[in-house]
Order: C-alpha cells, then structure tokens, then sequence
C-alpha cells in the first residue's frame, strides 16, 4: 500500500494520504485531478470495483464530500478518494461511463442530497422518493421532524421515555433511581 | 357484441381531453399506462382507449348493507370469519412474522387463514409495519381492488402511532387516517402468537358484525381521498381503482 501511495502521490501530486488501516487509504482530490485518478486506479492498479459513492454533508463549512470508494478484489484493500463540492452549487462530472453502476449513486445523491450529475443516465427520473417537493432529505438543514409533524398526523397518548433510565427503573427497582 | 363495441366507440370523445381537464389528477401527469391511445386491433380496426374511463369503475364504493334478517347476516358473518384470505403484502419489517405463520410452526392455515397472491382473492390486508408513502400509494390501490367484504388488520406499533419511526421524513403515522383499520396488533415486532391471537379476535369481531371497516370506507370516502391526497403528493392514478 505504501509503494502505491507514494507513486499516485509523484504521479498525480496529491495531497496526504489518511492511512486508516493497513488496507484502507484515504485521499482528497480536486475536482480536475478525479477522472485520471480514477482511471489509473482502475486500469492500470487493479481496483476494479466501485465499492460506493456516497456523500457527507459538512453544512458548518458549507461543503458537500463525495466519497468514491474503489476496491482491490484480489489484493483486498480498498482506497476512498474524497471531493470536496460547494454546497451551493452542487454539481459534479458523471462517472457512470467508468462504473456503470455509478448511475444509480448519482441518481440517489440527485434525489436525497441534491447534487447534480449532468450526463448521468436518468439522474432527473424519480428514485426512492415519489413526488417529493420539499428539500432533498439527506441534507442536514432539512428538518425530518419538523416534516413529519407538518405532514403526517401524531395519535394522541404517545409517550417516550429515556431508555436508560427507564432500564434502570425497571430492572433495579429498589435501587435509587435519581442519579 | 358488434353492438357494443360500436356503442364503445361511439362513446370516445371527439379529441383527446387535456390532462389538466381531469380535476382530480391535478397538474401530475398520469402514468403511462393511463393516457388515453389508439390501438390498432388485429383485424386493421382503431380503437380508442381512455384507461381511465374504460378501465376504472367511475362510481365511489358502496356501502354494503346487511342481510334482511339477523339470522342470516350471522350465518355470513360466520362464513366470513371462517375463511380470512390475506394478501400477501408485507409492508415493513412485520412481514417477517408472517412467514412461520405461513409454515408448519404456527401454520394458520388450520384457522382458515391463507395467503393469496392478488387482491382480487384475498379479504384482508395486513399492513404489517411502517407504510411509506411510496408503499402508501401501492397498499391503497390494492385495497381498493379486494373485493367485499373486506378487512384490514394493522400490525405493529409503526401503524399505530408511528412507532419508532415516528420522526421519519417518509412514514405515515396513523393507518387509520388513509385505510380503515378494523384491529391493531400491537408490538414492535408481534410475533407469530400474537398474530394468531389478533386474527382470533378479528374473528369474533366479524362475527359480532363490528367488522365495518370496508362500510366506513364507503361512507367517508371523501375524507380518506383527502387524507391520501394529503400526503402523496403526486396522486397519478384513478380515484378509486375499481
Ligand atoms: S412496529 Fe417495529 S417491527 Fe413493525 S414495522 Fe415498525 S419498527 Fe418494524
């Protein structure tokens, strides 16, 4: 993994590796140096599996990470490969002609967080979701509770408790339950 | 038969309605399935279809009234009871507790209960867990296609009051307000006794005549089509798939 690490860093002039195990690397990537990273690490290194792309959203920074994870089958190592978006303008190059698969991600970031893949097969179709109009729901400033309680009506009589104490309460009765 | 589908064909609007016309599909498109075509039959004939005027009951349901004396309506309340056919439709993570009911462990088949693969055989629905308004859409149309008389059980705390996905962007907190529900199984999940425990019950209920889920359908149909419109926002279908 090391050797590896250090010939995409020379190759590519990459920032810092986050080496989180033995077998699994992190890197951050500008948007221009993605496809032929991509690329490389499929062709020429043998990680030939989409493992996922997925996305965080760090709404304090106002920043959307993609995560393209890539996996080795034979040597089993994986390595995630980070971008960082503007939040506001959401939009990323489509990599569905590299992983078919990739697709169907995109089409789920289209749909719960709201960013864009131009290009990518049906992205605009609905996915899980069916007529939905509010915010996409993954985003952190959508608020789920908010919604639920705007949209879909509470039966009366509901109560929660907190399940620690509760536990205790009802396990250890004869104990004192205040702290 | 010539008749009729002359009569059919003088039927057909001159040109084709607009979709906003229908007041009741909004400004949704209707699916594909449902826009009006031609179809070219095999002897060269055109023939005009409407899916949803050809293909749909135009009429709400009806309430189904008893028998005109009580000893007979006992005896179809007891033949009723006696043959609970449920559609095999799992809903959420409850669905799993159906399957050992299905099998030899619990097998429910020795109560006259059993599963059906369409709605259209089956008289009762069994939402087992959380509806999402997506299933919503699914559970309502084949509730409407089973015919009468006709029961829906919900099962779990999720159908009750939202369970433990009662902060949950896309889950209906209360059957009641979209299907009428004629038992709760409480649970999260109930397990297979206490489904088998439920259906007894839903038996003396239909025994009694308290089973009137499908009647209060028929009455307030209005207000349950407001309810789900409420929630599934992109309502592409017949009012009533009948
Ligand atoms: S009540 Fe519990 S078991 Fe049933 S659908 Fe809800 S979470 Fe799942």
């Amino acid at each position: 993994m090391q050797t590896l690490i250090s010939q995409l860093q020379t190759r590519f002039q990459l920032s810092e590796f986050i080496l989180q195990r033995d077998n699994l690397a992190f890197v951050t990537v500008t948007r221009e140096q993605l496809r032929p990273l991509l690329l490389h690490l499929r062709d020429k290194e043998g990680f030939t599996h989409l493992v996922l792309l997925t996305a965080v959203d760090w709404i304090e920074d106002n920043i959307f990470q993609l995560t393209y994870l890539l996996g080795d089958r034979t040597a089993g190592c994986d390595i995630g490969v980070r971008l960082m978006l503007p939040r506001d303008v959401a939009s990323m190059d489509s990599i569905h002609d590299l992983w078919p698969t990739a697709a169907t991600y995109q089409r789920e970031l289209r749909e719960m967080f709201g960013i864009d893949f131009p290009e990518s097969p049906r992205v605009d179709e609905d996915f899980i979701l069916e007529g939905w109009t509010d915010l996409p729901p993954y985003r952190r400033d959508f608020d789920t509770l908010k919604y639920s309680q705007e949209s879909y009506v509470d039966r009366l009589g509901r109560e929660t408790k907190d399940p620690a104490a509760y536990m205790k309460l009802k396990l250890y009765p004869d104990e004192d339950n205040d702290g | 038969m010539k008749d009729d589908f002359e009569k059919l064909l003088d039927q057909q609007p001159e040109k084709e309605p607009e979709p906003q016309e229908r007041p009741a599909l909004r400004d949704i498109p209707v699916r594909e399935e449902l826009v009006p075509r031609t179809v070219t039959a095999p002897d060269g004939q055109e023939i005009r279809i409407d899916p949803l005027q050809d293909y749909y009951c135009q009429a709400g349901p009806t309430v189904q009234t008893p028998a005109y004396t009580r000893i007979i309506e006992d005896l179809f309340n007891w033949a009723r009871a006696e043959s609970l056919w449920i559609l095999g439709f799992g809903t959420g993570c409850g669905a799993i507790e159906m399957r050992p009911l299905m099998t030899p462990r619990f097998d429910a088949y020795r109560y006259g209960i059993q599963w059906r693969p369409t709605p259209r055989q089956a008289n009762l629905l069994v939402i087992s867990g959380y509806l999402s308004v997506k299933t919503l859409k699914r559970a309502i149309r084949s509730y409407e296609q089973m015919q009468n008389p006709k029961y829906v059980v919900g099962l779990g705390s999720c159908t009750i009051n939202g369970g433990m996905y009662w902060d949950s962007y896309n889950t209906i907190k209360r059957l009641d307000d979209y299907l009428p529900v004629d038992l709760y199984i409480t649970g999260c999940m109930p397990r297979p006794e206490a489904l088998l425990q439920g259906f007894d019950d839903l038996k003396k209920l239909i025994r009694a005549g308290k089973a009137e889920g499908a009647n209060k359908y028929a009455e307030n149909f209005e207000r349950y089509k407001t309810n789900q419109k409420r929630v599934i926002k992109d309502w592409d279908m017949p009012d009533y798939s009948w």
